[in-house]
């Protein structure tokens, strides 16, 4: 296979340089996955960039990303493939006169009359792409079977056509917000990861990366804050997205240095319900 | 010994401990360690857990048994503890400069010759300036003096990591850095600064700790070897910790295991509710599909159904033995209430108390729990558990509440102290309402003997079921709603 990462630093760097900034965890399965030609089922708390080491990847290795967002209800016609019913029609009502019916049956299964869903895609396409299914936690347990196939042998099989085998390997990411419990069968096909917020130190260093123009001292000070108000016993914990959004507000209101008072108001911010505004508020100015 | 044999045993440990690796994972795991050194631990670390380890909260247990297996094996670790150049190096710098003061002559005695409150003075200083490398090798030396660790004692090292801390003070150590930290600042922090710092350092102080807990472990897989050394460290899952004795590590990773589980859960549920069955049919999306088809109908559609919810009715007793377990249902029920009409709780001991107020929605749920443990009005005479008084109290007060909707979810290990059963209550419940269940957190095989009279009960309700950890209660709600 082409465009094999050569180790697990030289993935680390890669990833750098399209801003993402990986640990030796993220950076080594992703190496591995490439290594084995095997999906990796990324899973974690929202917000912590699962669905954006996919696309990063794929700016790494200048591949295109084919996304298949997942939600209920998602069935082969929407992930696989889909028959052109209207042009079929076409076909048929077109020469009614001269051809034989085997030879119209012949013609509307063909490669012509087929619609490519993302799935078929990803792995007709002759350049390398990378293969994004997004959220695939919810969709039925049923439904999971339809990429059973896909993920362990790489073809997807047509009754009318016969299988279609890829022609390269595309790297697979499947991310899960643990919703439910996968089947055993989608797991064990996959190499598992799982993301969770950064340490302190990574997280400076991806404000520092992401938020043009920020201080080191402000992003060591965001990133301590961030990491306290973890710590406490939250509904929702601040994800890395909601850091870096912080951290550009704070830019904006062009505040240097954060006080209990710009913290307080600007919690909102970092915490999306009211009772873990009021806990953070009160722990972060009148603790002690 | 060959990596492939080191593996092996590595998966069979995994397996004992409980974890599911099936035959292809371990294949996985096999090719996997072709492409990564071993040498490179943290790699082979990642590489071996992609593989093997598929749900989080197996992760801990991973993470041990694959220290016991391979950490400790590399020649970095030679035991006897003796430094590395670079440690050793370090060390002789920190001496001279402590003993500067005292002009003594500390001529290359290793760690021999500082008493117990200069080694914990380092340590202070090594914290505070968040020193890795001293942090290491103190932690070390530390195990080496005080933990008094003797051969062949078959034991999982908690006492040793006792015996270390105690001697290095540490539970003391994070007021006196706060103090250092105040003295050396130039101007007065701010009530936010001195919060941060003192987050700081207890993550440095819990570093620390888990640097001596390394140590300990790798002394004593030197001493006794790998396998022995993982049986005794082998601890059971979040899933399949038992309720009623917990300790208090075990109790936080049961709360955090929680979490995940009530949403996991709740979508369950929802998604069970109007997947069940078909509703009505839906004409209006019936008729969009046909289009499709050349406006025949070929695909009907249906509506979702919307099935009523059950109403509940929670009665728990919070007496010292099973608080625990009450505790984590009533969590799990709010934390799901939203798949039922109306939820409503009550606790006891010997008297009864209503506490659904305390969980009216926005509230925190942990802090509704703190107060129903100190706050409700339980205890009648003496504070050991009655379950006839307290179920008579409870129908006479609040039993006009059970329509045939309400299903009613009793807990305890029903240990009367030999009172009154009073079960005619149950037995009125049961008319009433549409279920009765009683979930006991004690083993199947300790039910009616001693006080318990869960038979008696149970005879009256439409089941009686076996609670004893988070697997078996989630598979019961799951039942229920």
């Amino acid at each position: 296979m082409e465009n094999r990462f050569e180790s697990v630093e030289h993935v680390r760097d890669g990833l750098k340089k399209v801003h993402y900034l990986s640990d030796d965890g993220i950076a080594g399965v992703v190496f591995l996955a490439q290594r084995l030609g095997k999906p990796i089922l990324v899973e974690g708390p929202a917000g912590t960039g699962k669905t954006q080491l996919a696309k990063s990847v794929a700016e790494m290795l200048n591949a295109r990303l084919i996304r298949l967002q997942c939600y209920e209800g998602l069935d082969e016609s929407k992930a696989l493939y889909e028959w052109n019913y209207k042009k079929q029609l076409l076909r048929i009502q077109a020469d009614k006169t001269s051809d034989s019916w085997s030879q119209v049956h012949e013609d509307i299964f063909s490669e012509e009359f087929l619609l490519t869903r993302p799935l078929l895609e990803a792995i007709s396409s002759p350049d390398p792409v990378v293969l994004l299914i997004d959220e695939v936690d919810r969709v039925e347990i049923e439904t999971e079977a339809l990429l059973l196939e896909i993920l362990s042998d790489y073809q997807v099989s047509i009754p009318e056509l016969g299988t279609i085998t890829a022609k390269q390997i595309p790297m697979v990411f499947l991310t899960s917000n643990n919703t439910r419990e996968l089947s055993e069968a989608l797991k064990r096909r996959c190499l598992f990861l799982h993301i969770d917020y950064p340490d302190m130190e990574r997280e400076k260093e991806i404000v520092l990366t992401k938020v043009p123009d920020i201080t080191q001292n402000l992003a060591d000070q965001i990133a301590r804050i961030v990491r306290s108000i973890r710590q406490l016993d939250l509904k929702k914990a601040p994800s890395v997205s909601e850091t870096l959004d912080w951290a550009r507000t704070l830019m904006l209101m062009g505040i240097e240095n954060i006080d209990a008072q710009d913290a307080k108001d600007t919690l909102h911010i970092l915490l999306k319900y009211q009772t873990d505004i009021t806990k953070a508020a009160k722990e972060l100015s009148v603790d002690k | 010994m060959t990596v492939l044999d080191l593996m092996s045993g590595f998966i069979v440990e995994l397996r004992k401990a409980g974890l599911p690796v099936s035959l292809t994972e371990n294949l996985d795991a096999m090719e996997a360690v072709k492409e990564i050194p071993i040498e490179d631990r943290q790699a082979f670390k990642y590489a071996l857990a992609a593989t093997l380890v598929k749900s989080n909260s197996h992760w801990r247990a991973f993470e041990t048994i694959f220290e016991v297996y391979f950490s400790l094996r590399g020649p970095e670790h030679q035991i006897p503890g003796d430094m590395t150049d670079a440690e050793a190096e370090l060390w002789r710098e920190e001496q001279e400069m402590q003993q500067q003061g005292d002009g003594a002559a500390g001529s290359g005695g290793g760690m021999d010759s500082l008493t117990p409150e200069e080694i914990a003075q380092m340590l202070m200083k090594a914290l505070m300036n968040g020193d890795q490398a001293m942090m290491r090798a103190l932690a070390r030396q530390s195990v080496q003096r005080f933990a008094g660790m003797e051969p062949g004692r078959p034991v999982g090292g908690t006492y040793y990591l006792y015996r270390t801390l105690r001697n290095l003070d540490l539970d003391n150590m994070l007021d006196k850095l706060m103090e250092a930290n105040r003295e050396q600042a130039a101007q007065e922090l701010t009530k936010l600064e001195e919060r941060l710092e003192k987050d700081e350092f207890e993550s440095r102080i819990e570093q620390f700790k888990q640097e001596v807990e390394a140590e300990i472990r790798r002394r004593l897989v030197a001493d006794r070897g790998a396998e022995a050394m993982a049986k005794t460290l082998r601890k059971p899952l979040p899933e399949d910790v038992e309720f009623m004795h917990a300790n208090k590590e075990e109790m936080q990773s049961l709360k955090k295991a929680l979490q995940p589980l009530t949403r996991k859960l709740a979508a369950k549920l929802a998604r069970k509710r109007r997947h069940g069955r078909r509703g009505p049919l839906d004409f209006r999306s019936t008729v969009r599909h046909s289009l499709s088809y050349g406006g025949v109908p070929a695909d009907p559609k249906f509506k979702y159904p919307r099935p009523s919810k059950p109403e509940l009715m929670v009665v728990a007793d919070i007496s010292g033995s099973v608080a625990a377990f009450a505790r984590f249902t009533l969590m799990l029920v709010y934390a799901i209430q939203g798949q039922f009409s109306k939820v409503r709780s009550f606790v006891f001991i010997d008297g009864i108390d209503e506490v659904t107020d305390y969980f009216k929605s926005n509230v925190d749920i942990s802090d509704a729990i703190h107060r129903v443990n100190t706050e409700a009005d339980v205890v009648w005479v003496d504070g050991h558990s009655d379950y006839g008084h307290a179920f008579e109290v409870f129908w006479e007060r609040y039993g006009k509440g059970i329509n045939p909707k309400t299903t009613i979810l009793l807990l305890g290990d029903a240990r009367n102290n030999y009172h009154a059963a009073s079960s005619w209550v149950i037995k009125e419940m049961q008319k009433r309402g549409r279920h009765v269940y009683w979930l006991n957190p004690e083993p199947r095989s300790y039910w009616n003997t001693g006080d318990s009279i869960v038979g008696e009960y149970g005879s009256f309700t439409d089941g009686v079921y076996e609670c004893r950890n988070l697997r078996q209660l989630e598979a019961f709600v799951e039942k229920l709603a």
